[in-house]
């Protein structure tokens, strides 16, 4: 297998690698580590081994051009707007980002893009900003691939910041994989945890993967800048800077954007007044409710909490509830402070959509539900009953 | 109408168990990853309504031709496998720019249709990688194709709270969600089909490609570490009569300083 | 145990058990409780190509046999007999145009069957002609180019659903048992009516209807073979189709196996599950042993009738009585294993019970199955005397 080796020498045929590789793709013959076709030298099974035998041979020196890495300096966020207000991961990235200026010594720049919106542009500065570069213009209002793709492209080429962050929401997700294809450089998705090494100054960046039951930390070496798009709702958002001085620096499209998508409605959905991927507290209702109406429970408990209706796969697939209150694999990733699974079962695909909130409760009527194992409370019951009761006693507390 | 999938295999993560002494996954067999299974039946369907040909596409290690099988027993007409050594160890960068000069080498094509997302690498990045390296627009998260003539395409985005209407010219490229369509069963005429087609398997030299653009050598990140996440704690079960464990949740909760 | 499958047996298997399991099983309550005909999952079992499997290439189908056939029976019955009964009759309607129609009427009828796009019903039983089916007495009179029907069928499957019926009717009263002839009718020949659903022990999924013929007028073109082949055609069709049943009865007990064994496995009492009990472990052990023993009798009957065997009423009426038997016996032990959960409704296994007794009934009592499996002994024996 090209790319990687055993050290014969130093193997000693333990499985340490075997049990570390994600893929199957290593196997002991004869007391030999051998790596099958189907690796793709992720690297997994180099630091399990106890004993060094296996490396990563060396990589071929990259035919394009080497990068002057030390041009580039500056840590960028993209504060995402919508309709004339900041997007909830935009004050998390301004956190996270001001914690990795401080250590690189170097600044925190925003990239906002909108019409009329230069009022944000302040927020953005009130909330640790040293610079905002504000591209306003009518094309710009409305979110489009090609446009924004366009503009932050172009202002990247021309300030070369080292590091670009931004949120993992539908926008970000959508144009950033673009910026970072015209660039030409590396992009990490949905990164939970983001550090800057002490040798190097390289961005660490860590992000779940296999429905987050591994997690990896990836790293950009040689290009520029490293681009990683951060999970909402799992860094610490900024605090607001009393009189924090920044500047706007309002920067002029390079001509009329070529936008190949028009849009003609958008449709906002009635039924989900607080959005999943926004909200604090999910409420979420599975096959254990039993019948489609007792999903009103589910409502009136997130109600009270002021919490977003979350459901589980087998909800939606049996008609109770619209997809885009499904959380999981094929759903939605939602981080809350509290996740509240009412009548879900807990099968993996499910967790994978919210093991990383902060706290779990469970309520099933089986004990051996899975949910329990990462649930931090739990109570075994009829849901049917204990919602309500729960309603009832947050009332009391609350108001 | 020519519509070409992309299409990956994954483990199987039904059958997901972490070792408790290990902290590392033990695997079972690959599947099609599911976002791509409403890609390929979205392809399926269209051509069915309007008459055409699905090509699927894959880049990966030999053993994913058996996926590219079961796409032709799910109704796909054709399938090519991108599968070269040199192409291991690719990011997204990297596997876009392959799968782009594979499509490149197919030829002609009305729309490219790819799943939302991976489910080992999560990542979202290669569909939107594609259109750029293919220079084509692109629209994501696409719930609905609500009309699909030659050379125009309309559909549904979903984003958080609200989904867009979009148009866009043919060629071009969707990535779908789950909420698009419900898969069909294999048939079997088509099962049959598939096991006695045989599948061609392009190589870096098959293909128009830049050497220092694909695998390990074309990909800007590096993974330098894997490891699995610390394992929550098993929490607190409360018993007794519902009304009182209500409280005491209540209260939990309150002591935490998290309402 | 390993039955030799081919490579094209074996994806038949896993295509029907998918099927069984991912669009049947999650429903098969549901009907069960509402007795409506399940026609979502008919649409999407004919995308599968299933219906197909016994039907000849040359008119849409895969060339397969009876074994095929029983095949996908027994994968779809394990998560609903009921359900399965809607393609097992079809097969049982399609075998007298299989084994019996001229060129003509196999084109006109059997692409329909194979795409899944009709389904079809065999009519022979009446009021008063059940395990007697020689004293039938719907009548098909001849006026020129047509026949008149007249006369009342009972508890057909897929009644009022299927497109396409093969009907049994006496020509010839005079005759006797060569008096009768079969004929195939289509949905919506004016004063072919239906009667009201019968309301069921068990397959509740599965419609049943009486048909109802007031001078109905048939096209001489339909008549199936030759005035007078009436029973003969019966007899062919029901000895070909009869491995279907002890299938559906097999796939069925399989179904209550696998049920019980989970349970058994899950359900703790006195401090362990129930299957380290000796009790339960003999049960299981014996309710395994009789399927495998039902399969092999009906998988080596089914091969039989495809390797083109011109005499095998005695095996498949063998078939027929023994996995319908087992199957019953299977059901029982299987609620009895969860004990009182067994008797509850939200559990699903006492649905199995009540699905799997019809088999002991219909396509021939296990009495007449007896009957003729002795007759065929004595005739045999006396063969062989000199």
């Amino acid at each position: 297998m090209e790319g990687i080796q055993v050290i014969t020498e130093k193997c000693i045929g333990c499985k340490l690698c075997v049990e570390a590789c994600p893929y199957r793709a290593v196997e002991v013959i004869n007391k030999l580590a051998v790596i099958k076709e189907n690796c793709n030298l992720c690297g997994a099974c180099v630091p399990a081994c106890k004993y060094q035998a296996i490396i990563i041979t060396a990589r071929k020196e990259a035919v394009a051009e080497k990068i002057v890495l030390e041009g580039y300096q500056g840590v960028w966020i993209f504060a995402e707007q919508r309709q004339g207000k900041l997007s909830g991961v935009v004050y998390e990235l301004l956190g996270e980002g001001k914690k990795l200026a401080r250590y690189l010594g170097e600044q925190l720049n925003a990239v906002l893009l909108g019409n009329r919106v230069r009022e944000l542009a302040s927020e953005l500065i009130a909330y640790g900003a040293d610079k905002v570069y504000l591209v306003e213009a009518p094309e710009l209002e409305q979110f489009q691939d090609d446009s924004y793709a366009q503009v932050v492209a172009n202002l990247i080429q021309r300030y070369r910041p080292s590091i670009f962050l931004s949120g993992a929401t539908s926008i970000g997700r959508s144009f950033i994989p673009k910026v970072a294809v015209i660039l030409g450089t590396g992009l990490t998705a949905d990164c939970t945890s983001l550090e800057i090494d002490s040798k190097t100054r390289l961005l660490l960046q860590t992000r779940p993967a296999f429905g987050g039951n591994i997690m990896a930390t990836i790293i950009c070496p040689q290009y520029r800048p490293q681009m990683a798009t951060v999970r909402p709702k799992v860094m610490k958002r900024a605090t607001k800077v009393e009189r924090h001085q920044g500047e706007i620096i309002p920067v002029m499209m390079d001509g009329k954007p070529n936008i190949r998508t028009r849009i003609l409605e958008v449709i906002k959905m009635v039924e989900e007044t607080i959005n999943l991927a926004e909200a604090d507290i999910v409420v979420s209702g599975g096959r254990g409710l039993g019948d489609p109406k007792n999903f009103q429970l589910v409502e009136d408990l997130a109600k009270i909490l002021g919490g977003a209706v979350g459901a589980s796969r087998a909800a939606v697939d049996a008609g109770w509830i619209s997809y885009s209150h499904q959380v999981g694999q094929t759903g939605k990733t939602v981080c809350p402070k509290i996740y509240i699974a009412c009548g879900i079962s807990g099968a993996i695909q499910h967790l994978a959509g919210m093991q990383s909130s902060e706290v779990i409760v469970a309520i099933n009527k089986d004990p051996d539900a899975p949910i329990f194992q990462i649930a931090d409370y739990g109570i075994v019951g009829d849901v049917l009953k204990v919602l309500p009761a729960l309603t009832e006693e947050f009332k009391k507390s609350l108001y | 109408m020519h519509i070409i999938v992309c299409i990956k295999q994954v483990p199987s993560t039904t059958q997901v168990k972490i070792d408790p002494v290990t902290h590392t996954l033990i695997r079972e067999g690959g599947i099609i990853n599911p976002f791509d299974t409403y890609a390929l039946e979205e392809g399926v369907r269209i051509r069915e309504r309007m008459g055409g040909k699905v090509t699927v596409i894959s880049m990966g290690p030999p053993p994913a031709v058996e996926s590219l099988r079961e796409a032709i027993s799910l109704g796909a007409d054709e399938a090519v496998l991108l599968s070269d050594p040199a192409f291991a160890g690719a990011d997204t960068l990297a596997t876009s720019y392959t799968l782009s000069r594979g499509i490149r080498k197919i030829g002609q094509f009305d729309l490219i249709i790819c799943g939302k997302q991976a489910m080992d690498g999560d990542t979202a990045q290669v569909g939107p990688g594609i259109a750029e390296h293919l220079n084509i627009p692109f629209v994501t998260w696409v719930r609905k194709i609500e009309e699909i003539r030659e050379g125009y395409i309309r559909v549904q985005r979903l984003m958080e709270d609200s989904y867009e209407v979009i148009e866009m010219s043919l060629p071009a490229l969707i990535t779908v969600v789950k909420e698009i369509n419900v898969p069909r069963l294999p048939s079997l005429k088509a099962m049959l089909r598939a096991k006695k087609m045989s599948l061609p398997i392009w190589t870096a030299n098959d293909l128009d490609v830049d050497r220092s653009r694909v695998g390990l050598n074309g990909s800007p990140t590096k993974v330098i570490q894997t490891f699995t996440p610390p394992i929550r704690g098993k929490g607190e079960i409360l018993t007794g009569p519902v009304k009182e464990s209500a409280k005491v949740l209540v209260e939990k909760l309150r002591e935490r300083k998290i309402l | 145990m390993d039955y030799l499958l081919t490579e094209e047996q074996k994806m038949i298997v896993e295509l029907s058990w998918k099927f069984a399991r991912e669009k049947i099983a999650p429903l098969a309550a549901h009907y069960d409780e509402t007795e409506e005909f399940p026609w979502e999952i008919i649409r999407e079992l004919a995308e599968t190509d299933l219906f197909g499997i016994f039907i000849p290439q040359e008119y849409g189908g895969l060339g397969g046999g009876v074994f095929e056939m029983c095949l996908v029976v027994e994968q779809l019955s394990r998560a609903c007999g009921g359900i399965a009964l809607a393609y097992a009759a079809t097969a049982l309607g399609t075998f007298p145009i299989l084994l019996f129609a001229n060129e003509e009427q196999k084109k006109k009828y059997l692409p329909d069957i194979a795409a899944g796009k009709k389904l079809a019903a065999f009519a022979l039983t009446e009021a008063n002609a059940g395990s007697d089916a020689s004293a039938i007495q719907t009548s098909a009179r001849r006026e020129t180019d047509y026949y008149i029907l007249n006369g009342t069928k009972q508890w057909i499957t897929n009644g009022g659903e299927a497109e396409i019926y093969t009907v049994i009717a006496l020509t010839d009263k005079s005759r006797g048992s060569r008096g009768a002839s079969a004929f195939i009718l289509e949905k919506g020949m004016p004063e072919f009516t239906f009667g009201k659903k019968e309301k069921k022990m068990g397959i509740r999924a599965s419609t049943t209807r009486e048909l109802i013929f007031q001078d109905c007028r048939v096209p001489r073109e339909n008549l199936l073979g030759k005035e007078g082949m009436g029973f003969l055609i019966t007899m062919k069709t029901l000895d070909a189709s009869r491995p279907g049943v002890a299938a559906q009865a097999v796939g069925i007990a399989q179904g209550a196996l696998d049920e019980a064994l989970k349970y058994a496995r899950e359900r703790v009492q006195f401090g362990q599950p129930i299957s380290s009990f000796q009790a339960i472990q003999h049960m299981l052990a014996d309710m395994a042993t009789q399927i495998e023993a039902a399969r092999a009798l009906v998988y080596a009957t089914a091969r039989m009738i495809d390797s083109g065997a011109r005499e095998y009423s005695k095996e498949s009426a063998m078939g027929k009585l023994y996995a319908s038997d087992v199957a019953m016996k299977v059901a029982i032990d299987a609620v009895q294993i969860f004990g009182g959960y067994g008797y509850m409704r939200d559990y699903p296994v006492e649905k199995r019970i009540r699905d799997v007794k019809i088999t002991q009934i219909y396509e021939g009592t296990n009495q007449i199955q007896r009957n003729v499996i002795a007759l065929e002994l004595i005739k045999e024996a006396a063969r062989h005397q000199i």
